[in-house]
């Protein structure tokens, strides 16, 4: 039996063929990286469309209700299928890596994950082409979301509910593997801090996705089996949804934003070549704001009615979580004092972050403000905010990520004079298209606007940020450019590039596919640092060379994937005609047989041999 | 010489403030210009949370650039290992401590304020009116003058005027930057605001919550006029008289067609309807909320309501299908609804 992995060149089949069944959490990396990076460049080309749009008075650029589809599968396609698959990336790419494993603790979970996520993905945009994509906005409020007609929204229901799976397995398996498969010596205190974040972010993953599969199953009954949850007149009532959806929405922002502020952490440390300072207030300010985040899903709501009462406490609990994001920020500049500054790409994605990330949190403390909020709601000031926190800080953070971790998940560097160009590009389009429209909102402009009528003193604020998003635009070709680039010349690098601290840097890039032939022993934070300070070239092993126990790949993810998106079909369009109940009826028989084969058939994975291992060394 | 100078000076410091104000938008629309009691007290909260918060972003900024001169890493240091700290407590306690009394300072007018807008005890004594909002259009109902009309809110000046509002269909939220905040108008849930202008004008409003197709055009307007104006305009409200014989021949034609196509959606008296009540049409600032108010606009709305607000109600109107209205009738109908002017107040005695 062969266990090495062949270098040379393979044919496209059986490469396909091997990335659709692997279990390898830096292969299911790869795979999250291209989808959410495609998905990434869908939702990109809807929201330029969407400023095309809005770059004159009474624009006729798009219809009204294309538009609408296209601000629903902006904010959609951004969140579930681009943000969220591209922090998976980097997730499964470093995480273990981090903490010295072989793998994650369930490898065919972590394929199904991403399958479903994928396929769930494929599904919401499936509307596109069958009469119209969903367009009762990303938020989908009730009732307009249940009266919408056509099957657009079905397909958001659909979609999300099967790639939102998805996510609840990625959180639950992240939360086992940190729990149990950390290195020996790899305490919790000696977490690095992207591991950390990525551990919390799992836990809100676990506690918040319930309520969105709740919601949207309340939601898919009432729009396919004539139930009436959020129907007024059924003695529903429509502002649960708004509860429900909040519940999960507002920790999804931390499921984001944290794991991006763990990002930051190990590049401000790495490229001012000092230790984090304030390491355990950075872990206490993570958890702090995970667990906040639960308190304040109302202050989306502060216009519903809730009374004063409500809105007073819920204006104070959101204006606590400042506190300990500001003690972050302060943290990451106390960690620059003092160090050797680096200026690469990653490093600069991470220096803009600070001042963009701060006004994203000043306008947050604003608009917790309830009574401020009367006139912030709804309005352009609101999609600025949110756009300086999302992309401020998640979008910079999985750029820094891309341009830092790209030599561990592929053995090239992306060109730093590209990525500079691109930082450049991105950074100034980016407040050139936001930063006006927290004037545009309090002058009078509600968000999610068609269009906007003439000699309303618009028209300039507007036009500004039509021409930023070029610019964003601009930037993001400059970075596909360099990938290609990049990957054409496919220059190696060294399993330490950047003069790293952590344990994913002490194995080579990319790394083998059992990571560590010998367990590393972890001696403090950074763990790399101190092996390199004293001296020494690499980490010292805690075992032996020993067999190698792996998981075997397997299609059956795949497969249960396939059979829900066919199922979907089903769903949606028995509401027309019964006779799709059959389709639905074979997609849940595909799943359903998948999983009972998996559960029927043993499969104990393989063994590397000791012998093998040594003979790779020579 | 000095006059000379003094009158640059003047036009200088004018052509300033024109410029700061034309910054702040539109008079009437934005809320950075606030003419009535919510939006001003909001306001407060705005430019105290503004405050505070650029304090805080210029200490940041400091401590960054100085960062940033001092600490970048020099030619021929590549190599230097900078001292390893591990932290500050003194430093973690003052960074903990100073934002949270930065909040306080927020907090407490947030709070303040918040209940001051919820405030209710002079619901009783004050002018109650009852708005639905429908896609794309709201309605207002009087109910102790017992009147009825649409997309024009009349109210008096410098009183508090109370607001119960609930949705036909999807949810809405009801916008008038420059006299308050917003609030989300609920088909369950009857929410209650209040609203009071400091002075006369014509103010623009706004539909903030998504609510379909022409969300963008569910625009209506709050028109503000003195009491005594006010008085009068709710006597001739209620002395409306729908049947009364129009002067001309052809709007004459036009009320016979209006009657026959139009008059089971549209009231003209001070009746509940399914569409928008047209009874002060001819007083209205705008046509279908978004539309210049002349008779062209009229007719253009009259014969291709699609057009101009996508996925509206009127496109179930059975003329439309059945196509018995053509240009000329449409003309009729619009001479006849442009001279439906029961009262002498109108948005031009808000100015």
């Amino acid at each position: 039996m062969s266990t090495m992995v062949a270098t040379k060149k393979r044919s496209f089949g059986s490469v396909l063929w091997d990335y659709l069944t692997t279990v390898d959490h830096k292969k299911i990396a790869i795979l999250y990286l291209v989808a959410g990076g495609l998905f990434f460049i869908l939702g990109g080309l809807e929201a330029l469309a969407i400023r095309w749009q809005l770059v004159k008075p009474m624009n006729d650029f798009v219809s009204a209700g294309f538009y609408n589809e296209l601000i629903t599968m902006h904010g959609t396609t951004m969140i579930f299928l681009a943000a969220m698959p591209l922090i998976f990336a980097f997730m499964n790419a470093v995480v273990p890596l981090q903490i010295g494993a072989r793998d994650v603790a369930f490898p065919f979970l972590n394929s199904l994950g991403f399958w479903l996520f994928l396929f769930g993905g494929i599904m919401l945009n499936v509307g596109w082409f069958t009469g119209g994509a969903a367009d009762a906005g990303w938020t989908a409020y009730a009732p307009l979301s249940t009266t919408s007609p056509g099957e657009g929204v079905d397909y958001y229901v659909l979609g999300l509910q099967i790639s939102g799976a998805g996510t609840l397995m990625g959180g639950i398996n992240f939360l086992v593997t940190i729990v149990n498969m950390r290195a020996p010596g790899m305490t919790y205190m000696r977490m690095p801090l992207f591991t950390w974040s990525a551990f919390v972010a799992s836990a809100l993953i676990l506690f918040a996705f319930p309520a969105l599969t709740v919601g949207l199953f309340l939601m898919m009954f009432d729009r396919l089996f004539g139930s009436g949850f959020f129907d007024p007149n059924m003695g529903g009532n429509a502002v649960i949804w708004q509860h429900l959806f909040w519940i999960f929405g507002h920790p999804e922002v931390y499921i984001l934003a944290l794991p991006a502020f763990g990002i930051f952490s190990e590049i401000f440390s790495t490229f001012s070549k000092k230790r984090l300072f304030g390491y355990s207030a950075m872990v206490f300010a993570t958890v702090l704001i995970g667990f906040l985040g639960f308190m304040v899903w109302a202050h989306h709501m502060f216009t519903v009615g809730m009374g004063p009462a409500a809105n007073s406490i819920f204006a104070v609990a959101t204006m606590a979580i400042a506190v300990p994001t500001g003690i972050k920020i302060f943290n990451w500049l106390f960690t620059l004092w003092g160090g050797s500054i680096q200026l690469t790409t990653p490093m600069l994605w991470a220096l803009g972050f600070i001042p963009t990330f701060t006004m994203g949190g000043m306008t947050g403390v604003m608009v917790a403000a309830a009574s401020a909020d009367y006139q912030y709601h709804d309005s352009y000031f609101v999609v600025a905010h949110f756009h300086y926190v999302i992309v401020g800080g998640v979008v910079f953070g999985l750029f820094a990520a891309a341009h830092y971790w790209w030599p561990k998940m592929f053995g090239t560097v992306l060109s730093d004079k590209l990525g500079k160009l691109t930082f450049w590009l991105f950074f100034v389009g980016f407040h050139l298209t936001f930063f006006i429209q927290h004037f545009l909102g309090l002058m009078g402009m509600p968000r999610r606007y068609w269009v906007y009528l003439e000699d309303q003193g618009l028209d300039l604020g507007n036009a500004i940020s039509t021409a930023g998003a070029f610019l964003m635009g601009l930037g993001t070709i400059v970075l596909l450019y360099n990938i290609v680039v990049t990957q054409v010349k496919g220059e190696k690098v060294s399993g330490d590039p950047w003069d790293g601290r952590t344990l994913e840097w002490s194995i080579p890039s990319p790394p083998p596919f059992y990571n560590f032939k010998q367990l590393p022993l972890v001696r403090g934070l950074d763990p790399l640092w101190i092996e390199k300070t004293e001296g020494r070239k690499g980490m010292t092993p805690a075992e032996p060379v020993n067999d190698i126990h792996m998981p075997n790949s397997t299609i059956l993810p795949f497969v249960m994937s396939v059979g829900l998106f066919i199922a979907g079909f089903g769903f949606i369009y028995q509401k027309d005609n019964l006779a799709w109940l059959w389709v639905l009826f074979i997609g849940m028989g595909i799943t359903l047989g998948s999983m009972l084969i998996r559960s029927l058939k043993d499969d104990l994975g393989f063994h590397i041999h000791k012998k093998d291992l040594e003979k790779e060394a020579e | 010489m000095k006059e000379w100078m003094g009158k640059i000076r003047t036009l200088s410091l004018f052509s300033l403030m024109v410029l700061v104000l034309s910054a702040c938008g539109k008079d009437n629309l934005t809320a950075l210009m606030p003419k009535g009691y919510g939006a001003e007290e909001s306001f407060k909260v705005i430019i105290i949370s503004t405050l505070v918060m650029i304090v805080v972003f210029l200490i940041v900024m400091i401590i960054y650039v100085y960062v940033i001169m001092k600490f970048r890493q020099k030619k021929g240091e590549e190599n230097k290992i900078p001292k390893q700290v591990e932290g500050s407590k003194t430093l973690e306690i003052v960074w903990t401590t100073i934002p949270i009394l930065l909040l306080l300072i927020i907090a407490v007018p947030t709070i303040a304020v918040t209940y001051d807008l919820a405030d209710e005890s002079k619901k009783e004594d004050s002018i109650n009116i009852n708005v639905t909002g429908s896609q794309f259009w709201w309605h207002f109902e009087y109910a102790e003058e017992q009147i009825q009309t649409s997309q024009d809110l009349y109210i008096p000046v410098g009183e508090k005027v109370y607001l119960n509002m609930l949705s036909s269909d999807v949810i809405h939220s009801f916008w008038v930057p420059a006299l308050s905040g917003k609030m989300d108008v609920n088909p369950d849930n009857e929410n209650t605001m209040y609203i009071e202008a400091n002075e006369e004008g014509v103010y623009w409003g706004k539909c903030a919550e998504f609510c379909g197709d022409s969300h963008s055009l569910m625009d209506f307007k709050i028109v503000a006029v003195s009491q005594d104006e006010y008085d009068q305009w709710v006597e001739d409200m209620q002395n409306v008289d729908p049947e009364a014989t129009p002067e001309s021949t052809t709007a004459q034609e036009g009320k016979a067609l209006f009657e026959q196509s139009c008059l089971s959606c549209h009231a003209l008296d001070n009746t509940p309807s399914v569409g928008p009540n047209l009874s002060n049409f001819g007083d209205r600032s705008m046509v279908a909320g978004v539309l210049e108010h002349t008779k062209e606009e009229l007719v253009g709305w009259i014969l291709d309501p699609a057009e101009k607000k996508p996925g509206n109600g009127m496109l179930e109107a059975p003329y439309l299908n059945e196509d018995t209205i053509g240009e000329e009738e449409a003309e009729k109908i619009a001479d006849y609804l442009m001279q439906l002017k029961p009262s002498e107040i109108t948005p031009e005695s808000a100015k």
